[in-house]
């Protein structure tokens, strides 16, 4: 609870954002709010939802919600090593709550008490306080979103929330590299059928990721 | 649909969590496969900032001194140096803000 409370900060203002463009994009609020429930997974919920009110097919809108959350991937490996001992039934049980923040904290904690028998429970603390602020932050944001006047031009704030999440990165000239190819391919691409800029882009992008690995060894 | 849509989407994701967990041994992943997979935010979502500034709502470029190029620049610098999410979301969009309703209105 305690090492994850410095993200609510920004857990809980990211839901009510989500919440409410969902809803400002024209969607049911009953499945602005499912999504939390199936999908609990804030930036690929408003990719999700975007690509969708902007006409993309509901392959495409599936598909990159799977690129964006495939970090998870990386998430699992690093944490199976800890998990090894747990039943089948309790690891697929604390993959749903598999989260960003959490994981972070969860390794960070997991890297200091090796030894200790029950470091999953720390993950299941930190996921289900994640899952719990991130339910009530988007039944929020649905619920203010149907106040917030279209002239605001909230559907600014999905571009905005990416800089937030990428910016550190600028730091590093190999992300920088990468991090332009994306968005450059994206612009080229955009008028590809189906919204597939949104996968395109990331596939060049990874396979220049590839490349630049390879030129550091 | 959406529903339908949604809950593949759904399922998806859930196997993105679970698969490292419970079903693959961990060496499975290669290191050079977990290596490239540092770089999936970083390769992911500016394809979602560039068309988001730059692209307005008719599917055409915008001009270079609209307000959400400046707004993305002081989300950007704000961002940088407060590592703050919500500091830099907020930046951003009142600095739009007060160039449409207060500049140009």
């Amino acid at each position: 609870m305690l090492d994850i409370s410095p993200h609510m900060l920004s857990v809980i203002p990211f839901g009510i954002i989500c919440g409410a463009i969902g809803v400002e994009l024209g969607f049911n609020p009953y499945l602005v709010y499912a999504m939390s429930f199936i999908i609990f997974g804030g930036a690929s919920q408003i990719v999700f939802l975007q690509l969708l009110s902007g006409g993309a097919s509901s392959f495409v809108a599936i598909t990159s919600v799977g690129i964006i959350n495939s970090r998870h991937l990386l998430y699992g490996a690093v944490l199976s090593e800890y998990l090894d001992k747990l039943s089948l039934i309790k690891k697929l049980l604390i993959s749903y709550v598999i989260v960003d923040q959490g994981f972070a904290e969860s390794n960070k904690f997991f890297k200091k008490n090796r030894s200790e028998e029950y470091l999953h429970y720390h993950l299941i603390g930190t996921g289900c306080t994640m899952w719990v602020c991130w339910q009530i932050a988007t039944l929020s944001g649905i619920i203010l979103g149907s106040f917030v006047p279209e002239e605001l031009g909230l559907k600014f704030a999905i571009p905005l929330t990416f800089i937030a999440i990428v910016v550190q990165d600028l730091k590093k000239i190999d992300h920088v590299i990468v991090m332009i190819t994306c968005g450059l391919s994206s612009l080229l691409f955009f008028e590809a059928p189906f919204k597939s800029y949104i996968i395109i882009s990331p596939v060049i992008a990874l396979f220049v990721a590839s490349l630049l690995l390879r030129l550091k060894k | 649909m959406t529903l339908v849509s949604i809950i593949f989407a759904g399922i998806l994701t859930y196997f993105t969590r679970m698969t490292m967990v419970a079903l693959i041994s961990r060496d499975m992943l290669g290191d050079k496969v977990k290596a490239v997979l540092e770089y999936v935010p970083s390769a992911v979502f500016p394809a979602i900032i560039f068309p988001g500034i730059f692209i307005n709502d008719f599917g055409t470029f915008i001009e270079m001194n609209d307000p959400k190029i400046f707004g993305a620049l002081v989300a950007v610098i704000v961002g940088y140096f407060s590592k703050n999410i919500i500091a830099t979301i907020l930046a951003g969009l009142v600095s739009y803000w007060f160039l449409i309703f207060v500049i140009f209105s």
